[in-house]
């Protein structure tokens, strides 16, 4: 079928403010992508993955200004012993950053390592995007993959000593950023990986990540509270045999955030987590679009997504859980809620179950619910007024998804900062 | 201590009345014990004194040591020294049980303009008083009632009645659900409890509870009213021969 022509002038609008990175390794990938954005068009408001979230402001030619949020908080993340990385409007900062010598890693910028002839991210870099466009396109991801102007390529070769702190500051009201990380954990390894902070006005990120046989890979991250921002994220993942895959991710605040999330188990007896906690207030659309592809034996995939909404603010959410033939003894647990702190709200979601084998458990849950009377009436019962007593019902129902965190001290990070949040909007 | 006069309640939603003209006084240092059968209006009464949604007072009043209770919030209530112990306590996943008591204390405190209990003052106490209630560190950490069996759940609100040191304690049908050792074990926590500054008003359907928490006075409770008002031996004679004599004999 033929694109229908304002998606092609509105492509073809965007990409005109674009030039494409040449030379090395990564050009024939970049190309390759150029391609298949042209083909495909931009994603528009009647594309069905796009029904409730409007992509215009992550697809117009130009980003709309976003305001420089002003932290009066301590860093995300700040206290915990890591090898950090920093990124300026999408620029990685050298001076701001740790030496990048890590046992058992090894650490390259994008920028820099791109102008090689022969690197192990060519085999990765596009491959894990391309993998995930299909049953679903997913344009903005493969318009990153040609675009990208820097990112990190990690290479893990056993258990990382530390965390790797991706963090991101934004300094330009008008920044529009594209970053593109790769991640190969080889077999055995292990690496917890950390993002915070406002990354640009608008951000288009991709993290392509091939987790081998028997490896562990961990990620934490920490989106906001900068309310003007527009984001497009995406993480693809390739999962090997027995190795273990969690991410988790905390939104506050944003006009904007789409994340999308696509997995593929490939290798037997492999573990999938993928867990978010979004807070908005008012102007706030968070979407979470996330699609796990069981494709070997007795694999195990979690999907954990709680949304607190106030102020006419909306959450999406569409999730997919797909079983391909054969994947026998596959464990999938789904599960979406929503807890809309006042009428204005509202929270879209679509679960999705498509199984090809006979011998599987998968379950799926979505829910959308005001503070428990009951629960609320108990706990100012015992003296805790009104507002403290809505926080703590609001934390208890957002427990389930930072449970999803397996480091308690992360964990409790994420808690503190969720309570200070609901605090600064205590009536 | 606790003053009801005339208390008259309707269902909200219902425009049903429940609560005909409720007249009790319960002293400081007493043990009061409300039976009846059920339908009676004994768990109202103990929601409208606690502030619970839902209901409306239409005639009478309720104070506590001479404080009208029943314009105040809940938490208002709680801080003045009320105490009620569910019959259901609520589960509360994902918040620490001692993490919700503490912040319940130190609300309190606040409240009455107090200052706040340090997080080892806090932890010494709550250790002393969980170990005499044989609740144990791992259930202190555990989410609020999550998991909790009948019995370690009606503990659990004897624990926050020892820790939140009330003035008033209504308990509503603490021994539903209870086996013999477990309501002995609850009625140790709040016979620890009775003093002479502290007022007990204990709900029950049975007279078994009050083999263990004596009674000062029992009152007997049908159709809204106190309808019977006699010593401990009112409970056994409800024990021997049902509600159907006494409620005969009061009409």
């Amino acid at each position: 079928m033929a694109m229908a022509q304002a998606k092609l002038d509105a492509t073809d609008a965007r990409l005109a403010t674009l030039s494409l990175p040449t030379g090395g390794w990564a050009e024939a990938a970049r190309r390759d992508a150029l391609t298949r954005v042209q083909a495909t068009g931009l994603p528009g408001r009647r594309d069905e993955y796009w029904k409730y979230t409007r992509p215009d402001m992550l697809t117009a030619a130009t980003a709309a200004e976003a305001a420089i949020f002003d932290a009066d908080e301590a860093p995300v993340f700040g206290e915990v012993d890591q090898l950090k990385l920093v990124f300026v409007d999408g620029v990685f900062d050298a001076a701001a950053s740790d030496d990048l010598a890590l046992d058992h890693v090894r650490i390259e910028r994008l920028a820099e390592a791109g102008s090689a002839d022969i690197h192990w991210a060519r085999d990765l870099y596009g491959t894990l995007e391309i993998a995930g466009q299909t049953p679903v396109v997913r344009p903005l991801a493969a318009l990153n993959t040609a675009f990208a102007t820097d990112g990190v390529l990690i290479h893990v070769t056993g258990a990382a000593p530390k965390p790797i702190a991706l963090v991101y500051h934004h300094s330009d009201p008008k920044s529009d950023v594209m970053l593109h990380h790769v991640i190969r954990m080889d077999a055995g390894a292990e690496l917890t990986l950390l993002e915070s902070g406002p990354v640009a006005a608008r951000c288009n990120m991709v993290m392509e990540i091939d987790v081998a046989d028997s490896a562990a890979f961990n990620h934490v991250r920490v989106q906001g509270r900068d309310h003007e921002r527009q984001a497009a994220t995406h993480i693809f993942a390739r999962l090997g045999q027995e190795s273990r895959f969690k991410s988790f991710t905390m939104t506050a605040n944003g006009v904007m955030t789409r994340n999308e999330c696509v997995i593929e188990l490939t290798g037997d007896d492999a573990s999938a987590h993928v867990a978010g906690a979004c807070m908005g207030d008012g102007d706030f659309l968070h979407d979470d679009t996330v699609f796990i592809t069981h494709d070997a034996l007795n694999c195990e995939s979690r999907q954990v997504f709680k949304k607190v909404l106030r102020n006419g603010a909306t959450g999406v959410f569409q999730g997919k859980i797909l079983v391909k033939a054969g994947a026998q003894k596959t464990d999938g647990y789904q599960i979406s809620q929503s807890l809309l702190l006042d009428e204005d709200s509202q929270f879209l979601a679509k679960p999705e179950l498509e199984i090809y084998a006979d011998d599987v458990a998968c379950s799926h849950g979505s829910t959308s619910g005001a503070i428990d009377e009951d629960a609320l009436f108990y706990l100012r019962a015992r003296g805790v007024p009104h507002g403290i007593a809505t926080d703590l019902l609001t934390l208890s129902f957002l427990a389930e998804a930072v449970e999803e965190i397996e480091d308690a001290g992360l964990a409790e990070e994420i808690v503190t900062r969720m309570e200070a949040w609901l605090a600064r909007r205590r009536g | 201590m606790l003053e009801i006069k005339n208390l008259h309640v309707e269902l909200e939603e219902e425009d049903k009345q429940i609560l005909k003209g409720v007249n009790l006084t319960v002293e400081a240092g007493k043990v009061h014990a409300i039976m009846g059968p059920n339908g009676s209006g004994k768990s109202t009464l103990s929601y409208v004194l606690a502030g619970r949604d839902g209901y409306e007072v239409t005639e009478g009043s309720a104070t506590l040591e001479g404080e009208d209770l029943l314009d105040l919030d809940p938490e208002e209530r709680a801080s003045l020294g009320l105490f009620m112990a569910f019959q259901y306590p609520v589960e509360i996943p994902g918040v620490g049980n001692m993490t919700f008591l503490r912040t319940a204390v130190n609300a309190q405190r606040k409240a009455r303009g107090e200052d706040e209990m340090s997080a080892t003052e806090f932890l010494k106490e709550i250790r002393a008083k969980a170990k005499e209630l044989q609740i144990d560190a791992e259930m202190l950490k555990r989410p609020v009632n999550v998991g909790f069996s009948g019995g370690e759940k009606k503990r659990n609100e004897i624990l926050q009645m020892a820790m939140l040191a009330p003035k008033m304690c209504i308990l509503d049908e603490t021994d539903s659900g209870l086996d013999v050792d477990a309501m002995k074990l609850v009625a140790d926590g709040v016979n620890a409890l009775r003093d002479e500054g502290r007022g007990f008003l204990v709900i029950t359907h049975y007279q078994r509870l009050l083999n263990h928490i004596k009674p000062d006075v029992v009152h007997i409770m049908s159709n809204g009213r106190i309808v019977k008002t006699g010593g401990p031996e009112l409970a056994l004679e409800v024990e021997e021969n049902g509600y159907g004599g006494i409620l005969a004999e009061a009409v």
